[in-house]
């Protein structure tokens, strides 16, 4: 066997860091299909998910890498897939049968320019409401934003924490600019690296409930094999996960769900604010825009403009509160992103109207500069 | 089941019997299918834990919602790369598909072909009713030219694909072809598949009254009689050489069984440490 943790100091793309932060969070099987600019996360796995005692497999599509990762995770694996626009549209479905079937799992899309084939190398963030909700239906998603090849390692690791806590598909949204850029990655010693698992079922077999909510609102999970005989559908179910067709039971399931969610939003969501204390300017981005933004508030300040970032690492679920809570002290918001306004508008129904909420978007293909975000910042003091 | 003096079943170990009575229509074949399968399951002798059932979307893909083992009722067409997951990830399990044509053929022709190529060992149980019953009876990638569904109104002008010729040619290693109406070859096939290793594929031919039926005005005992006079049973033969037509013949048996090695040992032996 070779080590599923590479500890030490490695000069790694996004991708490729990717890839080892998952075999770090326990990630044993990895269903993809190559797509432009994830391709590297699945060629990565295929070259070590075998040394680890993993499985690798390259499916026929997307569709069915998505479908082959919760049927692997139903039985009790860590998985996960990566894609990019075009692929992550054919995931949907299976993302709600995810939701549905409340299996964890972890989903990477290495963002490009879209629509429809787009820029297929060069990056994006095109794809964040679709994040959001692009599987049919009303539910809750989680979805996080890596802005370096450093920190997408350690994404990997939290992605699937938080799929195994709260049993529910976790998406990485990253981008182009991030998957391709090589930079210094740092990987720590196995153990002091913190892994969550599901919670699992235990007690009687006959009288098991596979979606009957523990403490949190996450019931604990059942793997085939194990003997339980559960039954798991996308179908609207009770906490038998029988079909049950009323709207008594949509309401039910729908708030179990989301309430898992909602209810854990203090453990899930993580910013990290930069110079916020006395800002007038809350620079909102995420990302490879976050970067620039970074670089975007010191020249502000330099230039005697009270400006702050706040770096949004988990962008679903939205952090409202925080945005809030800033918009009662800020004088405008500026939302940072590389599309035409996407967590703008996100921003925008959280200030509530209480501050301005400005934008430094950009269609996709290319970095947003500091010098962009600057220069909008200057033009509103 | 309210305390009822119904005598016990004997395969009411392998139902949940708290989802009866099931919503498959009066003169539908699924049921009979569905029997064979869990007589077959159960004749195995193998640990039920270990047995999983995966269904996609459709009246057929309601199987797995009955049977009272671990049972994944998946999206339309996805049983089979869902399966191929769970597999994968424990290879101890028996990993059975229980689905429709529709689901499997048309929305999910891709994965069958791609799963039989791999050689995956999955069992992967097709109940052909020649049309899309859970929708009410449109037409699907197997019902026969001019026949009548209600999106072929005036006809189907599209040819249907012959299913043990595609299971033949994608590198499916276990292919046999019944109806309902022969339950004792069916459930011995099912038996052979379950306890081998390999791609099995087994297309049973079963009745929609209330869909196809209904359309091309064959009650579900005049489909039974075209399965009984029109059935010739040819094992071993040439899939390129079955027909299934429902005037001239219908042939039925077990066409194909060879031994490959499956994706699991090929990937231990080209990947294996």
């Amino acid at each position: 066997m070779e080590p599923a943790v590479l500890t030490g100091e490695h000069f790694l793309n996004g991708d490729v860091a990717c890839a080892e932060g998952a075999l770090a969070a326990g990630c044993r099987f990895f269903a993809g299909y190559p797509i432009t600019p994830a391709t590297e996360i699945a060629e990565h796995m295929s070259k070590r998910l075998p040394g680890v005692g993993g499985v690798f497999i390259q499916m026929e599509d997307e569709i069915s890498a998505m479908a082959a990762i919760i049927g692997a995770s139903c039985a009790g694996v860590k998985s996960m897939t990566a894609t990019s626009g075009p692929g992550f549209s054919l995931m949907m479905e299976n993302i709600g049968l995810g939701i549905a079937m409340e299996t964890p799992c972890v989903l990477v899309n290495v963002q490009r320019a879209g629509p429809s084939t787009g820029l297929p190398t060069l990056g994006a963030q095109g794809d964040m409401m679709q994040a959001r909700w692009g599987s049919h239906g009303h539910y809750e998603i989680i979805a996080l934003s890596p802005c370096s090849p450093q920190e997408i390692f350690y994404q990997t690791i939290t992605a699937f924490n938080l799929s195994e806590t709260y049993r529910i598909p976790v998406l990485i949204m990253a981008d182009e600019i991030v998957g391709h850029l090589a930079e210094r990655v740092i990987i720590p010693q196995s153990s002091k690296i913190s892994l969550q698992s599901r919670p699992r079922a235990k007690g009687r077999k006959d009288r098991f409930k596979p979606f009957h909510p523990g403490a949190n609102g996450v019931a604990p999970m059942a793997h085939a094999g194990e003997g339980y005989m559960v039954h798991f559908t996308g179908l609207t179910h009770d906490e038998r996960g029988y079909p049950a067709m009323t709207a008594d039971a949509q309401a039910e399931m729908i708030e179990r769900i989301t309430g898992k969610i909602q209810r854990n939003l203090d453990k899930i969501i993580q910013v990290e604010r930069y110079r916020l204390e006395d800002a007038d300017i809350a620079l909102v981005s995420y990302g490879i825009s976050s970067r620039s933004s970074l670089a975007a508030v010191d020249e502000a300040r330099e230039r005697g403009v009270k400006a702050g970032l706040l770096r949004l690492i988990t962008v679903w679920p939205f952090p409202e509160q925080i945005v809030r809570e800033l918009a009662k002290r800020v004088k405008r918001f500026i939302t940072v992103e590389l599309n035409l306004g996407q967590i703008h508008l996100e921003v925008q129904r959280c200030a509530e109207g209480r501050a301005p909420c400005l934008l430094v978007g950009h269609a996709g293909g290319a970095v947003i500069t500091p010098e962009d975000i600057v220069k909008k910042i200057l033009e509103q003091t | 089941m309210n305390g009822s003096t119904a005598p016990k079943h004997p395969l009411d170990g392998l139902l949940r019997t708290d989802r009866i009575p099931h919503i498959w229509c009066p003169g539908c074949g699924i049921g009979t299918v569905f029997s064979s399968s869990l007589i077959a399951i159960s004749s195995t002798g193998k640990d039920p834990a270990n047995t999983a059932v995966v269904s996609g979307i459709g009246c057929s893909g309601r199987g797995a919602g009955y049977v009272n083992l671990d049972s994944y009722h998946t999206t339309h067409g996805r049983a089979i790369p869902f399966a191929t997951g769970m597999k994968l990830a424990n290879p101890e399990l028996t990993v059975v598909v229980f689905s429709g044509d529709g689901d499997l053929f048309a929305i999910g022709g891709n994965h069958f072909i791609h799963a039989a190529r791999r050689n995956m060992d999955l069992t992967v149980i097709c109940v052909n009713n020649l049309n899309y019953g859970m929708t009410g009876g449109q037409a699907a990638a197997t019902t026969p030219h001019l026949a009548k569904t209600s999106t072929t109104p005036r006809g189907n002008p599209e040819s249907p694909f012959n299913l043990p010729l595609l299971a033949y040619a994608s590198g499916a290693t276990y292919i046999a072809r019944w109806t309902m109406l022969h339950t004792r070859d069916l459930t011995q096939s099912i038996t052979e598949a379950l306890t081998r290793t390999g791609f099995s594929f087994i297309e049973v031919l079963a009745p929609c009254p209330t869909g196809y039926g209904r359309k091309n005005r064959l009650k579900a005992t005049d489909m039974l009689k075209i399965y009984q006079e029109k059935a010739m049973v040819k094992n071993g033969i040439n899939p390129a050489e079955t027909i299934l037509d429902l005037e001239h013949g219908i042939t039925l048996g077990k066409f194909v069984e060879y031994d490959r090695p499956t994706y699991a040992e090929n990937y231990k032996a080209v990947c294996g440490e």
